[in-house]
């Protein structure tokens, strides 16, 4: 039982300039759930790079014995035929191709050489049936949700007679129902005999499915952990990870609360493409000064929907109700004239809707905010500078130099950058959409931090987020919202992770009543 | 020359700018200079570099530098612009009849001939209507600029043809002429007046100036850097790069002060590449442009009117695209139903040989200057050294495919 399926022995990878994995040995047994974690730009990447071939033999030092044998692989293709198939964060699918034919990419199944698709259909929905989803195989993968799209991956990989799966960060874009859907078909294959590799910085859920955790710190191998007890190995995993003591994973505030800042009245949104479709309905919320307040609910109950009708009508269609900013009616027609009511948004997706992560830290942080910089008509770069300069020392921004490119940065990072943006707007409330998806442990302390003294500064503070752990943690009240409908108001005092889910999973005759 | 001096001013920026292109900056101005001195070589009696040459240089790819100005911004914007020869070739047209008023257009007849200031004038405030009805499509209803102005393409070459009536107009007036063909202070009364009749002494007074503005420039950059505490390139380098550039402005001017001295054409080039430099590193405007290019969702979302930056964009090009309709006539001292023809391939050709990136996002001014010259140095040399028109289209696609293929090499590389 204990073979080990997988021998990685002292990888090491060099970048120009960078040690990116130093000495990495890892043993993972087969049919066992191996879990990689360590903070962003620890290496978990380039580690699952070299054990895909995405860098081919030759490129590293160090070997590494699949099934017994040394592997030689040359691309990622010579992963596969071996049953090393990898999933990335960002899923490789097809949007205009149906699920079937997703499945079958690069693999089809051909009959005279041209595409038996009766067979193609009838094979692709055993798979599916494998993976617990049920849909029509000839449905485009970009009608059925993020949760699906990984089944999708999922089955294609198993199409491949996958004998290791690695998945990176596989629940990161997931809401709970489908995590936990991911997580039992995890466990599933692995009654199958099949070896499962995840990177994942959800700690709850390594806990609960790894067998084994392997911690990644700076390209070394921290320490490979036995999962035993739930609490006692997130506290070690922490520590490991960042290398200090984190017994605190949200930095302790004493909340100034004052005025009334930010109202919604009698919100309501419909869906750009189905008109019929009520997104938002009739949500009424506020905020005051100084308070952090957060907006629970599932992926898709209408959080980040309401965000961004609100800011500047940037999503939604027949949008109606009112926006208050200190008492008075704002204009929020538009992105420019919600800004200048003194709104401003930080999205949940910064790569996509974010940065421009082709220009440098300057730029970006200069972007909503370009009009400060204007100097007898002419926008100063050395002013630019000077400013992002002192972002980069204020936010603890960890680039060489303002005139670093943002694509280069960690996520982490990133999400400073575009806080740094907003903030320099200088807002009266400032929505925070999941400020900190995506990005480590120690970079979450950070965010947190910068949070609190934003609203330690008298800003008003919405906080949307899918981690209810996260928002107990920061914030002073809490608005539960589910399909669309705020169904619940909780106050620090109350704050438990079951009260809130309880409004978070209301269904929508229960909460109108 | 100008824009040889606007690239390497402005290098230092790029270099803290992008790290990619950086390199790919350098390599193309260097590439460029290597091509002058292969032609020097090998032309016969190295007629390449001969004063006349020169300014048969700069007045050949005028028309071509104008639009590759506007296309760049386009392109950074992430559109593409297929009409700008169509429009080049419509408003010679409309500027014919503002300055000629040929006789035989009936129903013309009307219109009094306007001086040759109003009609240059006129032409380009139609250009910037036309540019109107493109960026309209393109910014207000969504159609994508391929197809906005791949239609715009055959419509304006058919007003075109309406226009002129199958037949040419012409001759223009001197002044309008001398915009496309004539310089400055050509008979050298100044030369004359001083003593010296075999340099004209305009051309000197202009180059000098011109390197002492340049001169000028890099050190207020510079001590602007150091002031805000950025980094700055190495003392030395920068007082060698400075110096071969003022050279080599030198050389150029002087060489064009030994033929006619310096064309309009090239004072007209020069203040553009000046100003739009300005506009796009230094207004909003401009930033605005590369904000859209690099992340069109963050532009919006960070408060950009994205559509009204795309209208301006196309009503600027065809501003522009009027400019080099009126300097293609101006040279031709005629309008003409073939005029532009293919105008816009080359244009774009400058574009991305000078460093653009396809999708949208990353280009410079100058980078397109440096793009259209490679491409006039060597279809010049090409015709010096008697090579056949089949052989410079091979090589002229070729330069355009490997120069975007380096660049695509240099990316990864820096990945």
């Amino acid at each position: 039982m204990s073979e080990n399926i997988l021998e990685m022995q002292s990888i090491t990878k060099t970048f120009p300039g960078v040690k990116a994995l130093v000495d990495v040995s890892l043993s993972v047994e087969r049919g066992e759930i191996h879990a990689i974690c360590g903070e962003n730009g620890a290496g978990k990447s380039t580690l699952m790079k070299v054990l895909s071939g995405i860098y081919p033999h030759g490129s590293y030092e160090g070997s590494i014995i699949f099934e017994g044998q040394e592997l030689n692989l040359k691309n990622i293709r010579d992963s596969e035929h071996l049953g090393i198939v990898i999933i990335h964060q960002e899923l490789a699918l097809s949007p205009y191709l149906s699920i079937a034919e997703n499945i079958f990419l690069n693999n089809e199944i051909k009959s005279k050489g041209l595409i038996d698709w009766n067979k193609t259909n009838l094979e692709a929905q055993k798979l599916m049936a494998k993976v617990g989803l049920e849909e029509d195989p000839n449905t485009p993968v970009n009608r059925i949700g993020v949760g699906k799209q990984q089944l999708v991956e999922i089955a294609k990989a198993v199409s491949k007679k996958v004998k290791l799966l690695i998945l990176d960060e596989p629940t990161a874009a997931l809401n709970d129902a489908d995590s936990e859907h991911l997580l039992d078909l995890l466990r599933q294959f692995k009654s199958q005999g099949i070896t499962c590799i995840i990177i994942s910085h959800k700690l709850n859920e390594i806990a609960s499915i790894a067998d084994k955790t392997t911690i990644i710190r700076d390209g070394h191998v921290i320490e490979t952990l036995q999962m035993h007890g739930v609490a006692l190995d997130q506290e070690r995993i922490i520590k490991g990870m960042v290398g200090r003591e984190m017994n605190n994973r949200y930095p302790s505030h004493e909340s100034k609360i004052g005025a009334e800042v930010f109202r919604i009245e009698n919100w309501k949104v419909h869906h750009p493409d189905d008109i019929s479709r009520v997104v938002v309905d009739n949500a009424n919320l506020h905020v005051n000064a100084g308070e952090i307040v957060g907006l629970a609910g599932i992926m898709g109950a209408g959080r980040t929907e309401l965000a961004r009708s609100v800011f500047g009508h940037s999503w939604g269609a027949r949008i109606s109700g009112q926006v208050f900013v200190n008492g008075k009616l704002a204009n929020v027609k538009n992105v420019r004239a919600a800004i200048d009511s003194g709104i401003a948004y930080s999205t949940e997706d910064r790569k996509r809707f974010g940065l421009n992560l082709i220009d440098d830290i300057k730029r970006n942080i200069s972007l909503a905010s370009l009009e400060k910089f204007v100097k007898r008509g002419l926008v100063s770069d050395n002013e630019e500078y000077r400013v992002a300069s002192q972002y980069r020392d204020s936010m603890n921004i960890k680039a060489p130099s303002p005139n670093s490119i943002v694509g280069k940065l960690s996520g982490g990072n990133q999400q400073k950058v575009v806080l740094s943006q907003w903030i320099n707007v200088n807002p009266e409330i400032l929505i925070l959409d999941e400020p900190t998806r995506g990005i480590d442990v120690g970079a979450k302390y950070e965010i947190y931090t910068i949070i609190q003294e934003l609203a330690a500064k008298g800003k008003a503070i919405l906080v949307i987020s899918s981690e209810l752990p996260e928002l107990i943690g920061i914030c002073d009240r809490i608005y539960a919202i589910a399909e669309g409908v705020i169904t619940g108001e909780v106050a620090k005092k109350d704050f438990s992770p079951e009260l809130l889910m309880q409004y978070m999973t209301k269904a929508k005759e229960e909460s109108n009543v | 020359m100008s824009k040889v001096k606007e690239l390497f001013g402005n290098d230092g920026k790029i270099r803290q700018r992008l790290d990619g292109v950086d390199l790919r900056q350098n390599a193309i101005f260097i590439a460029l200079v290597v091509l002058v001195a292969y032609f020097a070589i090998t032309t016969p009696n190295h007629a390449s570099i001969t004063p006349d040459n020169w300014s048969n240089l700069v007045v050949q790819n005028g028309y071509i530098l104008v639009l590759a100005i506007g296309m760049v911004m386009i392109i950074i914007a992430g559109h593409i612009d297929l009409s700008v020869g169509s429009v080049a070739c419509f408003i010679g047209a409309v500027a014919g009849i503002l300055a000629v008023r040929p006789l035989e257009q009936d129903g013309w007849d009307w219109l009094p001939a306007l001086p040759w200031w109003a009609a240059i004038l006129g032409a380009i405030i139609v250009g910037g209507i036309v540019g109107m009805w493109q960026g309209f499509w393109v910014a207000y209803i969504g159609i994508p600029a391929f197809i906005v102005t791949l239609a715009g393409m055959l419509l304006f070459r058919g007003l075109a043809l309406m226009t002129l009536q199958n037949t040419n107009i012409g001759p223009f007036p001197d002044n309008y002429r001398a915009i496309g063909n004539g310089f400055v202070d050509k008979e050298n009364t100044l030369g004359v007046s001083l003593g010296i009749e075999d340099y004209n002494a305009a051309a000197l007074i202009v180059t000098a100036l011109g390197v002492l503005a340049l001169l000028w420039q890099s050190v207020a950059m510079r001590r602007g850097r150091i002031k805000y505490k950025q980094s700055v390139e190495p003392r030395t380098w920068f007082f060698v790069k400075n110096a071969i550039l003022a050279v080599m402005v030198g050389y150029v001017g002087i060489q064009l002060s030994r033929a006619n001295g310096i064309p309009w054409t090239l004072v007209l080039l020069t203040f553009l590449v000046v100003v739009y430099t300005m506009i796009m590193k230094k207004t909003t405007f401009g930033r605005h442009i590369y904000a859209i290019g690099g992340n069109l969702h963050a532009a919006v979302l960070s408060g950009i009117n994205v559509r009204r930056v795309n209208f301006w964009l196309f009503v600027n090009m065809g501003a522009l695209a009027a400019l080099s309709g009126v300097l293609i006539s101006a040279r031709m001292n005629s309008a003409v139903p073939k005029a532009g023809d293919g105008f816009e391939l080359d244009a774009i050709s400058s574009v991305f040989i000078g460093g653009a990136a396809v999708q949208g996002g990353v280009g410079t001014v100058t980078g397109s200057i440096v793009g259209g010259m490679i491409q006039g140095v060597l279809g010049n040399g090409m015709n010096l050294n008697s090579v056949g028109i089949d052989f410079q289209m091979t090589i002229k696609g070729l330069v355009l495919l490997l120069a975007v293929a380096f660049d695509v090499w240099s990316k990864r590389r820096t990945k």
